[in-house]
């Protein structure tokens, strides 16, 4: 009873004593920090990751694929088909995407894959990234809706806006045309992309078109030099370009591609009436893309020092895309394409690297149709599983159906395992490193722990006179050491979940002092600093706080039981 | 088999045997000495150099007796009352406390001895400066009840300790810290610790030595109507020659032997 007395009243009067387990409370605090937002960090990656890449990823290790998807999928099937919940067959292939922006031709090495968006989004989180499924968000408050609704599966159709704005800017590049050829009919007609620009740069600099501002065609319709610019060259027909060769109206060529639902709406209803020839135009090309955010964009800082996003291709827009076909050996080819939406992960290394395609057109563009049979060849099928945590088992029965030698099983995990590994080799040694930190807190406990017993020999000597045991004078600074721990951690942990839940307000509160970005999104990809407090890791460094508190008082605590009571008295 | 008052060869070995005949006779005949001593040797060292401090004290206390013990600053007096009260061990020699030997108990037992049978009073009363007076009065029973036990007694404890305060004469201090109250009082508060445990032995070194002549001598005679009245066996450790005369008996050391033992009063 005493002890626990004591120890609380020593608690309440040593203040010395609390002064040295602010480094406790420190080094606890920054350790639940410093875990929070890396696990923060890593479970948004691995999200964004997981949500690209399937469950497990069965690859070709030649880009020319396999012929005959089914047949695959049945050997999937037949392999793991308890375990399986969806699969898709994918095309991936590397390529190069070209646009214009400004008068100039811009192209960006990508990994081009074909995929059926139906599909694909059964086995991953695709609608997440896509940037139609998503309002606009500006200073955390919404001011546009989603332009599409979660409930509509994605597909290859351009949203309202999207095609306003395609109608807009062919109008004007047909009425350009009709224009200046009336003028002067030396003029060539049909542009050929990369070559000349009509009508020519007026020299003003069009504002750039912000991201998350489609524009309708009033905004726009000032800036009529730019939009013209950057686009009639890529949407030009150009026949000698493409392959297949009749990709200009997308709504002739047949029902092989675009599925049925997928088809764009005729525009002629809508068509302006004094262009009758537009028509034509505003029909998408057969390819279909959903492009990386970071291939098409680029952050600035605005006037006011905020981030903005610059948009040099918007859905509705035509690129270019070069790749090589699965002949032998492989030839180049190009073709132009639409794109529908833009899709951003997250992750920087997937948003400035992916471009999705429509598979058939993909397939029919690489030759991977086999002319006489019409069986598709396909490179990769993405699984998503009943359960994740049979990933393992599923792609040891997967390795033994298909041979190493042609094809590569693996889980998500597996494939991103340098970049997850390296995250967890940075978070356990940053662990270690703090925990380091608490264990000098221990040692300064230590020390003012003697101090303590030394000041209080008089009345462990008197305390020993009146009955008391080794083991309870023991126990009473041991009870301390815990006492001390408990308030320390407990502290700690509060001001760490404090910090962790204002840490963007900490942060933007540093920028304000500094002048200075901490955590800029032009890097990080990140609106704001990503955290996630587990619980288990909060009571563990807690805990091992408590213990290091406890551990450091067990040698002045024996000190002190050690004492005779005599020895303890005559200091007088 | 104690009754026989003959010791049986076979028991020989069996100290507590023998001990519970010793004690027998002790209370049926004469009252011997309720604590005794028996060739008592403490030597201390400061640094290499031994220094003895006890050489061989015999002191014998009978139950109900006040003795005083004085002598020089040195001459061992307190050392003996150390030794006594089981705050150290003699190098030399045995403690009896009813002709059982208590000097060689284990650690817990001794603990517990103090705990029970003896009540300190120190010259720098030595109370525990955290604690109010009534919490100081009451550690010996905390430290004697488990943290359950206590709280299902606290209230019998908290009376007890109150009655002793009252007992003291320090009814209205007791929320008071020790730096709050004077020496006397002080004094008077470890008294009242030392007597709360309701010991059978009052080991008190120097009790006035920090104290006026008028507030001593208050001391004194609460400790002499403890004496009498309680019957407690008190042994007390002053170099106060007029102090140690309100004893029944004057034990006189000088470097560490016995020089006389003198009767008081």
């Amino acid at each position: 009873m005493y002890k626990l007395l004591l120890c609380l009243r020593y608690l309440r009067t040593r203040y010395i004593a609390l002064a040295s387990i602010i480094s406790v409370t420190l080094g606890v605090a920054t350790m639940i920090v410093v875990n929070s937002v890396m696990a923060g960090f890593s479970t948004e990656m691995r999200e964004r990751i997981h949500g690209l890449l399937a469950d497990v990823v069965i690859e070709t290790n030649s880009l020319d694929g396999v012929p005959d998807a089914e047949e695959h999928l049945a050997l999937v099937r037949q392999a793991a088909g308890d375990y399986i919940e969806s699969m898709t067959t994918t095309v991936e292939v590397y390529g190069m995407l070209s646009f214009q922006y400004h008068g100039q031709w811009i192209t960006r090495p990508v990994t081009l894959i074909g995929i059926d968006p139906g599909e694909k989004a059964k086995v991953g989180p695709l609608k997440d990234f896509l940037q139609s499924y998503r309002p606009t968000i500006v200073d955390g408050r919404m001011t546009e809706p989603a332009q599409r609704s979660m409930d509509v599966p994605p597909g290859w159709t351009l949203t309202e806006s999207a095609q306003e704005y395609r109608q807009w800017w062919i109008e004007r590049q047909q009425m350009m045309i009709h224009g200046l050829g009336e003028e002067d009919d030396s003029l060539p007609t049909p542009l050929v992309p990369g070559e000349s620009v009509t009508p020519p740069f007026k020299g003003e600099d069009p504002g750039p078109p912000i991201f998350d501002e489609f524009p309708n065609s009033n905004a726009s319709t000032d800036e009529p030099g730019a939009a013209q610019q950057d686009d009639s060259a890529v949407a030009a027909p150009t026949p000698a370009d493409s392959e297949p060769s009749t990709p200009l109206i997308a709504d002739e060529s047949g029902p092989t591609f675009a599925p049925p639902q997928f088809e764009p709406p005729p525009f002629e209803a809508e068509g302006a009436p004094e262009l009758p020839d537009s028509a034509g135009w505003v029909g998408l090309l057969d390819g279909r893309l959903y492009v990386g955010m970071g291939l098409i964009s680029f952050p600035y800082e605005d006037d006011k020092g905020k981030v903005q996003t610059l948009m040099m291709v918007k859905p509705g827009d035509d690129v270019k895309l070069s790749t090589v076909t699965s002949g032998r050996p492989p030839d180049t080819t190009h073709f132009n394409a639409t794109v529908v939406d833009v899709f951003k992960s997250g992750m920087s290394e997937y948003d400035s690297n992916l471009v999705f395609c429509n598979l058939e057109y993909l397939q029919k563009v690489r030759g991977m149709v086999d002319p006489s049979t019409g069986v598709r060849s396909i490179t990769s099928i993405q699984i998503k599983l009943k359960d994740e945590t049979d990933a393992k088992v599923v792609v040891e029965r997967l390795q033994a159906v298909f041979p190493p030698g042609r094809y590569s099983v693996k889980t998500w995990e597996q494939k991103q395992g340098p970049l997850l590994a390296a995250v967890d080799i940075e978070s356990a040694i940053l662990n270690v490193l703090l925990f380091l930190i608490i264990a000098v807190a221990g040692f300064g406990i230590l020390a003012i722990f003697y101090m303590i017993v030394v000041e209080k020999t008089r009345d462990i000597g008197i305390l020993k006179a009146l009955g008391a045991g080794s083991g309870g004078i023991m126990s009473i600074f041991l009870s301390y050491g815990l006492a001390l721990g408990i308030v320390g951690s407990g502290v700690g942990v509060g001001i760490g979940i404090l910090f962790v839940h204002y840490i963007n307000e900490i942060e933007g509160f540093i920028t304000w002092i500094t002048g200075h970005k901490v955590f800029d999104e032009r890097i990080y990809y990140f609106p704001e600093i990503p955290t996630s407090i587990n619980a288990s890791m909060v009571i563990w460094v807690a805990v091992g706080a408590m213990t290091i508190a406890v551990l450091a008082s067990i040698l002045p605590a024996r000190r002190a039981a050690r004492l005779r009571p005599v020895e303890a008295l005559r200091f007088e | 088999m104690s009754q026989t008052q003959t010791i049986d060869p076979s028991d020989v070995g069996n100290r507590s045997a023998v001990q519970s005949v010793v004690n027998k006779q002790e209370t049926v005949k004469m009252p011997k000495g309720q604590i005794s001593t028996v060739a008592l040797e403490k030597s201390y060292f400061k640094g290499q150099h031994k220094i003895p401090v006890l050489r061989g004290v015999e002191v014998a206390v009978n139950e109900g007796e006040f003795v005083s013990i004085v002598g020089q600053s040195g001459s061992g007096k307190s050392t003996l009352l150390h030794l006594i009260g089981l705050l150290d061990t003699p190098d030399v020699g045995e403690i009896l406390m009813n002709g059982d030997r208590i000097d060689d108990l284990p650690e817990k037992s001794r603990d517990q001895l103090r705990n029970h049978v003896f009540g300190f009073i120190f010259q720098f009363y030595h109370l525990l400066p955290e604690l109010s007076l009534l919490e100081n009065v009451m550690s010996p029973l905390m430290i004697r009840h488990s943290l359950w036990s206590f709280w299902k007694q606290r209230r019998a404890m908290r009376e007890q300790a109150c009655e002793i305060i009252a007992k003291v004469g320090l009814g209205h201090r007791m929320k008071h810290k020790p730096s709050e109250l004077s020496g006397g009082e002080m004094q008077r508060a470890a008294i009242a610790r030392a007597l709360i445990t309701k010991p059978t032995v009052l080991l008190a070194d120097e009790p006035t030595g920090n104290l006026d002549s008028d507030t001593g001598g208050e001391i004194m005679d609460l400790l002499a109507s403890l004496n009498e009245h309680d019957r407690l066996t008190i042994v007390m450790v002053t170099h106060d020659d007029s102090i140690a005369r309100q004893a029944h008996r004057i034990v006189r050391l000088k470097e560490g032997r016995i020089e006389a033992v003198d009767r008081a009063a």
